[in-house]
């Protein structure tokens, strides 16, 4: 074969190209797009090898593994877009264990039709997001789904880590006596979004919280290797998130309202939409659950790490058969925190 | 927010519970209904049960706009979208409401059926341009509220002669339902006490003004105090109408002066009149068939009437077996009084409407309040 730099006659159109069916054939288009897309922009020695996967060798202890689909819409939202979306979600998922990230794998589900450019735009922000986290991408996946058959484009994510020596974190593990400990305001992400959906529209300055968590967790677990639980609160938000945690561990929570992290801004558009705010969506904060004892010492790390800086302590775990989730009202009165039921639905009155 | 948090102030609340447990005779029950389902909402997430002395209790009431639907009328919706194919746009908290055959809008969406969740009804409107080769169905619900907005679509989708567009109409009056309330017990002795006055409709009062109530309070002496959707407006009204009893008083009073008028909106009342007319009579759910106590569309506007332009029959759909919502809805029974409550009937599969949304006294109690159950048995202390 001559110089592979020039196997493609034209080079592929990333300005007004659409994806096509070819593009998921395994031919020459496919190639093509690997190449002068995905690979260009996600460069690395282990994805460059363009074998159909990465290898590399294992550290010794535990590893970690996490995958994570997906779905959003809109594609690009104030704060990011499924690009960076798909980096920083599987990043938590794997560091929410403690560990340290250390690959990530992308499969791409693409629909006929959806611009190229779009499509680099994503690339490039996942790249960007990749890069600045320190997780390479170092194999994939690229599917074409006919028109109408997909939602333009689906991504997901596997990430493999590795946890330090003497870190075991759970969601079952969370205790009577426990601190429960949140990074920041609450709600960031599915505000942003909402705000942009069409059908919507309305004006905030709000941005999504998108952000991958692992160096704040590394200075979490250095600080207080015997943090009991964390997870990232994402659908469902903190409501759902700690009744799972709840329900994993065995005990109920009694929070304070007053002491969770809220913009201003978020609580008002929940509040014209007819939502609750502790069940939109974070893609950049953490719930952090550990003895009693050390609820201070992380603290203090977590409001001096950059993602950290709104981190509060807003409840405790307590007994409870019933694995309530209750809270004491900024009202003064006190109240269930439920799962969240079905689909959070706009109230009519 | 400004506006709304002033009303959520928990120094304020706190003296005003001082003020209701020193207003409150100790030798008597209050027992009020709160009308809408805004007032049980904010009761249940703001916890203002936990600032009321234990003989000051709220009996829930049917104005929850999802919950007084007959399953009928959301069998008629289904069917709208299965057989004639149409795209039905309605509010969310209708999607999940359980209709015949364990069925709902949110299963029909799932099926393929074209249904859409909207915000408001000018949504509807634009749906409605931008498929013009689909007929667009706006299902309209809820109370004295909702219904200047549906106004205006009609009048709008007349004007453009917007002839895919139609409002499959169910609004209903909040003073027949009131009225219902209160007759049902007339003559029997043990349900004639059992509400002693009501948190008045907040919404629903800014249209129609506090006048309606005065012929009520005074056919049935019982006070009414029109009480805002905010937890203080609700202890403010609380203490007005104990205040009320106290000295024998059976009075319309107004708590929620900042927005509700004796007279009310006569602009969004004029659009109401225009646009639609009394029927002599529609189905409630729990409280049965209602004289005088809902709307149509009038003959001038029928082209956009659903009921015209399509077959939409009379459906006698009953509730399921063992289902209290009915009792729920008129003040005689609580939720926990029913079978169904908790153990088949959650939120994540709703038997009855008043576990759907979350101004219905039963997702409220289930979502909210029902640690209050168990608190005597567990072996943690009750909340602070």
């Amino acid at each position: 074969m001559s110089d592979p730099g020039k196997r493609f006659s034209v080079k592929l159109d990333t300005r007004r190209g659409r994806v096509d069916m070819s593009h998921g054939s395994g031919g020459r288009a496919m190639a093509q797009l690997i190449e002068q897309l995905f690979v260009k922009h996600l460069d690395n020695p282990l994805l460059r090898q363009a074998n159909d996967q990465a290898a590399f060798n294992v550290p010794a202890g535990r590893m970690v593994m996490s995958t994570d689909g997906h779905v959003i819409s809109p594609l690009f939202f104030p704060g990011g877009d499924i690009g960076s979306l798909a980096v920083h979600g599987t990043i938590n998922d794997v560091a929410m264990s403690g560990a340290q990230p250390l690959y990530l794998a992308a499969a791409f589900i693409l629909e006929e039709g959806f611009l190229l450019a779009d499509l680099e735009r994503v690339v490039v922000s996942m790249a960007a997001a990749a890069t600045a986290a320190g997780v390479p991408v170092v194999t994939g996946d690229t599917k074409v789904v006919e028109k109408g058959k997909g939602d333009g484009i689906f991504i997901t994510t596997t990430g493999v880590g590795q946890v330090p020596d003497g870190v075991t974190i759970s969601g079952d593990r969370a205790r009577p006596g426990d601190a429960i400990l949140v990074s920041g305001s609450m709600g960031d992400h599915g505000v942003a979004i909402m705000s942009s959906r069409e059908n919507l529209e309305f004006e905030t300055r709000i941005e999504s919280d998108s952000a991958a968590l692992h160096g704040l967790v590394a200075a979490m677990v250095g600080a207080v290797p015997g943090i009991h639980c964390l997870r990232d609160p994402t659908r469902g938000g903190l409501a759902t998130t700690l009744n799972e945690l709840a329900c994993q561990s065995g005990i109920g929570m009694r929070l304070q309202e007053t002491a969770i992290p809220i913009k201003p801004a978020v609580s008002d558009a929940c509040e014209l939409l007819g939502l609750d705010p502790l069940y939109v969506a974070n893609e950049g904060k953490l719930i952090g659950i550990c003895p009693g004892a050390d609820a201070e010492r992380l603290l203090a790390v977590m409001r001096a790490h950059p993602l950290g800086r709104q981190a509060a302590i807003i409840g405790e775990v307590v007994e409870d058969p019933d694995g309530f989730v209750q809270m004491e009202t900024a009202f003064g009165g006190s109240r269930i925190v439920d799962w969240l039921a079905g689909e959070q639905l706009p109230r009519i009155c | 927010m400004k506006y709304v948090d002033e009303f959520r102030q928990r120094d304020l609340a706190r003296t005003l519970a001082t003020g209701i447990a020193q207003a409150a005779d100790t030798g008597r029950e209050y027992r009020l209904m709160e009308f809408c389902g805004g007032h049980t909402h904010a009761i249940f997430r703001y916890g203002v049960q936990d600032l009321m002395p234990d003989n000051v209790t709220f009996v829930h009431g049917p104005g929850c706009p999802v919950c007084v639907l007959p399953i009928g009328r959301i069998d008629n919706a289904i069917a709208l979208v299965k057989a004639s194919d149409v795209i039905l746009c309605t509010y969310g908290d209708m999607l999940r409401v359980p209709a015949s055959g364990r069925n709902s809008l949110l299963k029909v969406k799932a099926a393929g059926g074209d249904v859409r969740m909207v915000y408001s009804t000018l949504d509807a409107l634009n749906i409605a341009r931008d498929n013009p080769g689909h007929q667009v169905v706006f299902f309209a619900i809820g109370f004295e509220t909702t219904t200047p907005p549906t106004a205006v679509a009609i009048r709008q989708a007349q004007a453009e002669r917007l002839e895919n567009f139609s409002v499959f109409c169910n609004h209903v009056l909040t003073p027949a339902a009131i009225q219902a309330i209160l007759s049902s017990r007339e003559g029997d002795a043990a349900a004639e006490v059992a509400i002693d006055g009501f948190l008045g409709p907040s919404h629903v009062s800014s249209v129609i003004g506090s006048q309606p109530y005065e012929g009520l309070v005074a056919r049935f002496q019982r006070p009414v105090v029109i009480a805002g959707f905010e937890p203080l407006d609700v202890m403010q009204a609380t203490l007005m109408l104990i205040r009320q009893l106290n000295e024998g008083r059976c009075e319309v009073e107004n708590e929620y002066t900042r927005v509700v008028t004796r007279e009310g909106n006569p602009k969004a009342q004029a659009l109401v009149a225009e646009v639609f007319e009394r029927r002599p009579e529609f189905e409630w759910r729990g409280l049965g068939l209602l004289p005088d106590s809902a709307l149509r569309i009038r003959p001038a506007y029928a082209d956009f009437d659903t009921e015209r332009r399509f077959a939409v029959p009379t459906i006698q759909a009953s509730d399921i077996k063992g289902c209290e919502c009915p009792s729920i809805l008129r003040g005689v029974k609580r939720p926990t009084d029913c079978k169904l409550f908790g153990t088949v009937c959650t939120p994540e599969n709703p038997m009855g409407s008043c576990m759907v949304s979350s101004e219905g006294a039963c997702a409220a109690y289930w979502s909210y309040g029902r640690f209050r159950q168990t608190a005597g048995k567990a072996p943690t202390e009750s909340a602070a």
